[in-house]
C-alpha cells in the first residue's frame, strides 16, 4: 500500500524546500496590478517559517506513546476487559 | 483497514504537522496539543473507515479540522483570553527583533476569518494542493483558491501596508519602534 502526500517527516520538509524555492523564484517579477510580489513572498516565507519551527520540534512523546501503544477499536475492548484488577475473575460471582 | 505498526508510523510522521497546523489554527500551543492528541484518539478509533491507499494527512487533517470547528463557539472565550497573553509575552521579550515580528505576524493571521487562515495554512505552509484543501474543509477547490488570495491581501494589508496601528498592542510596538526604554 503506498500513500500518496506529507506521510512522511521527510516528504513535508521536500514539499517545503520545494515551495520555498518557488517562492523565491516567483519573488522576482511583479505581478502589475496585484499585490507586491515581494510583499507576498514574505507572508509565505513567515507563514513557513512559523509552521516549520513546529515542525522542527518532531513528535513529542506523549503522541508517540499514545500511538504505539493504543489499540484498535476491536482490540480495544479486550484491553479494557484485562485492564481491571479482577483478571482472574472468568465468570464466578 | 487494521491498525499495522506501518499505519501506526505513517500516523506519528503526520503528527509534526498536525500539531503545527493545530498552533497555527489555534494560535495556542498548549489547545493545540489537546487537539492533536484528540485527532489521534479518533483517527485510531475510527481506523476501520480509513481507505487504504487514500491521502492519510489528509484524513488526518480533516479530523483535526472538525474537531477545532466543533468547539470554536464554546471556546470563543478562551481564544481571547490567548489574545491577552500574547500581549503579555510581548512585553516579556520586548528587545527580541526577530521575536516580534514573529508575534505580529502570528497576531495578524488571528485576525483572518477562520475559513480564510486555515485555506492559506493548508496551502501556504501545509503543502496540500487545493484539491486537497477543499476536500479537507469540504468545500469546492475555487473556494479554496479564493480564500487564499483574500488572507493573503489581507495578511499584506495588516501587516505591511496599515502599519502596526491596526493591530497589537499598539503601546509595546510603538515603545519597540521608539526605543523609548524608561
Amino acid at each position: 500500500m503506498k500513500l500518496q502526500g506529507l506521510n512522511s517527516r521527510g516528504n513535508v520538509e521536500k514539499v517545503m524546500k520545494d515551495v520555498k524555492s518557488q517562492a523565491s523564484k516567483n519573488a522576482a517579477p511583479r505581478k502589475p496590478g496585484g499585490l507586491n510580489a515581494e510583499i507576498q513572498s514574505r507572508i509565505g516565507h513567515q507563514l513557513r517559517a512559523m509552521y516549520d519551527d513546529v515542525v522542527r520540534q518532531g513528535v513529542p512523546d506523549r503522541f508517540a506513546e499514545l500511538v504505539r501503544k493504543l489499540d484498535a477499536p476491536a482490540a480495544q475492548s479486550h484491553v479494557e476487559n484485562g485492564g481491571g484488577s479482577n483478571d482472574q475473575n472468568d465468570g464466578r460471582e | 483497514m487494521p491498525l499495522t505498526d506501518s499505519l501506526r508510523d505513517d500516523i506519528l510522521a503526520a503528527v509534526p504537522s498536525l500539531r503545527a497546523f493545530a498552533i497555527s489554527l489555534s494560535g495556542n500551543s498548549d489547545r493545540a496539543d489537546d487537539l492533536v492528541q484528540e485527532t489521534l484518539l479518533r483517527a485510531l478509533a475510527n481506523i476501520d473507515s480509513f481507505q487504504p491507499g487514500s491521502n492519510l494527512p489528509a484524513w488526518l487533517f480533516t479530523i483535526l479540522r472538525n474537531l477545532f470547528r466543533s468547539d470554536y463557539r464554546k471556546r470563543r472565550r478562551e481564544v481571547e483570553d490567548a489574545e491577552g497573553n500574547y500581549a503579555k509575552t510581548l512585553k516579556t521579550h520586548p528587545s527580541q527583533g526577530a521575536h516580534l515580528e514573529f508575534e505580529e505576524f502570528r497576531a495578524a493571521l488571528e485576525k483572518l476569518p477562520q475559513d480564510q487562515r486555515e485555506a492559506l495554512i493548508l496551502v501556504g505552509a501545509s503543502g496540500f494542493s487545493y484539491e486537497d484543501a477543499a476536500a479537507i474543509c469540504g468545500c469546492a477547490v475555487g473556494t479554496i483558491k479564493s480564500r487564499v488570495n483574500r488572507a493573503r491581501s489581507k495578511l499584506a494589508a495588516l501587516l505591511y501596508v496599515e502599519g502596526a496601528e491596526d493591530f497589537g498592542p499598539d503601546e509595546t510596538v510603538r515603545a519597540v519602534i521608539g526605543g523609548s526604554g524608561g
